[in-house]
C-alpha cells in the first residue's frame, strides 16, 4: 500500500487560513489502512481544523466525506454534491489524490493532508516499513524477493557496501543491510550462485528519470 | 476576574467506582472540585481521539482521562491506549500553539481511594491557573 502520515496542523491551518467553509476529504484505500486519511482521521482532523480556527476567532464549517478511492475519476465526481458548499479541499488521500482532484476540477482549490512516504506495508501495528520504490523494472527473482532499490540506503545493484557491519546498515543500527539478507535468503534457497554475477549499469529511465511513467493497455482502453 | 474552569473528566468503570458509592454529594464532600464533568465509560481504551477534542469544542478549558494503572488494565491493555491518544492529543494542541497540560491522562487504582479526587483537584488547580479555553470566544 501507499504510506503516508497526518500533516502538522499548523501546517495544515496554514494552508486553509483564508476558507470558511472546508471539506475534509478522506480515502478508504492505502491511507485509511495506514491510518493516516479514512474516515477516522477525517474526523480528527475536521475537528482540529474548527478548533483552530476558534481558537483564531474565525468562523468556519467543515464537510466530512471519506471516497472509495481518489485515484479514479468516477469517484472524484461524486465530490460534485458539495459544489458551492466548500471554498478549500483538504484531501487526506496520498498524493494521488491531490492531484487527481486538481486535474479533474480545475477551479478547486486543493491541499494535502497528508504527507505521502513510500509504499511499504505494515511491520507490526502501528508501523510501516517501505519495501518497494516502485521504480518500474522490478529486479526481486534476483535477490530472493528483498529490494535492493527500495531497502539499501545508496540502492546498490552490486552490494553490500563497506559500511555493512553486523547485518545492519551503516545509516542506522535498526536498518538491516538488505544486500546481507538478500546473501542470507539465497543461500537458505541455494540459489547464492546468482551472486557472483555482476549486476550492469541500471537503466533508471523506468524509475521516473524518464518523466513523469504511464502504462496504457491497449487491450482494457475503448 | 473570577473563572470557574469547565474540566471534562472521561474514567473507566473501575477507576470511577468511588463515584458510584459515594454519588456526587459524597465526592463534593471529599473535595471533588464542581469543574469536573465526570463522564463514564466501560474502558479508557475505547475513548476515541475525537471524543476528546469535542470536549474542547463543546467549551472545556481543560480535559482529562482516568484508566487503570499501566500494568493492571482490567482489560489489558485500554489504559495504555488511551494514554497514547491522550499524547496524540498533546502533540496536536502544541501544533496549534495550545498549552498540551490542558489534557492529561491518569492512571489510577480501582476503588475507593483518594487519588481519585488529587487528580480532579490537580487538573482544577492547574486550568484554573492557565486561565479560559484559548479555543473559546472564536466563531463556532
Amino acid at each position: 500500500m501507499i504510506i503516508a502520515e497526518r500533516k502538522p496542523i499548523n501546517e495544515i491551518m496554514d494552508m486553509v487560513k483564508d476558507a470558511k467553509r472546508i471539506l475534509v476529504l478522506g480515502c478508504r484505500g492505502c491511507v485509511t489502512i495506514c491510518s493516516a486519511g479514512g474516515e477516522r482521521e477525517v474526523e480528527i482532523l475536521a475537528s482540529l481544523i474548527r478548533l483552530g480556527k476558534q481558537k483564531a476567532g474565525q468562523e468556519v464549517s467543515t464537510i466530512e466525506a471519506t471516497l472509495v478511492r481518489q485515484c479514479d475519476k468516477e469517484y472524484i465526481d461524486s465530490i460534485d454534491q458539495w459544489d458551492g458548499q466548500y471554498d478549500a479541499i483538504i484531501s487526506m488521500a496520498c498524493g494521488v489524490g491531490v492531484n487527481f482532484i486538481a486535474n479533474l476540477r480545475p477551479m478547486a482549490k486543493v491541499y494535502p493532508g497528508v504527507n505521502t512516504s513510500s509504499f511499504g506495508g505494515s511491520a507490526e501495528q502501528g508501523v510501516w516499513s517501505e519495501q518497494c520504490a516502485g521504480c518500474g523494472n522490478c529486479i526481486l527473482h534476483l535477490t530472493g524477493g528483498l529490494c535492493p532499490v527500495a531497502r539499501c540506503a545508496k540502492s546498490l545493484m552490486n552490494g553490500p557496501c563497506g559500511g555493512s557491519v553486523g547485518g545492519r546498515c551503516e545509516i542506522h543500527k535498526d536498518v538491516p543491510c538488505i544486500w546481507q539478507s538478500i546473501h542470507d535468503k539465497l543461500v537458505r534457497i541455494d540459489n547464492a550462485e546468482g551472486l557472483a554475477a555482476i549486476a550492469p549499469i541500471r537503466d533508471w529511465s523506468t524509475a521516473g528519470h524518464g518523466g513523469p511513467r504511464k502504462i496504457a493497455r491497449n487491450d482494457l482502453t475503448v | 476576574m473570577s473563572f470557574t474552569p469547565n474540566i471534562q473528566a472521561f474514567c473507566c468503570h473501575y477507576t470511577s467506582q468511588q463515584t458510584l458509592a459515594e454519588g456526587p454529594e459524597g465526592l463534593l464532600a471529599d473535595g471533588f472540585p464542581k469543574s469536573v464533568t465526570i463522564h463514564r465509560v466501560a474502558c479508557t481504551g475505547k475513548l476515541e481521539v475525537s471524543t476528546l477534542l469535542k470536549a474542547f469544542e463543546d467549551g472545556a478549558d481543560g480535559v482529562y482521562v482516568a484508566g487503570c494503572p499501566l500494568d493492571k488494565c482490567h482489560n489489558l491493555m485500554g489504559s495504555q491506549r488511551a494514554a497514547k491518544r491522550v499524547a496524540a492529543i498533546k502533540k496536536a494542541l502544541t501544533e496549534l500553539g495550545v498549552e498540551p497540560e490542558r489534557i492529561e491522562m491518569y492512571h489510577l487504582e480501582r476503588g475507593f481511594h483518594p487519588a481519585f479526587v488529587k487528580a480532579a483537584q490537580e487538573m482544577d488547580e492547574r486550568i484554573t491557573t492557565l486561565g479560559p479555553s484559548p479555543f473559546q470566544g472564536g466563531a463556532k
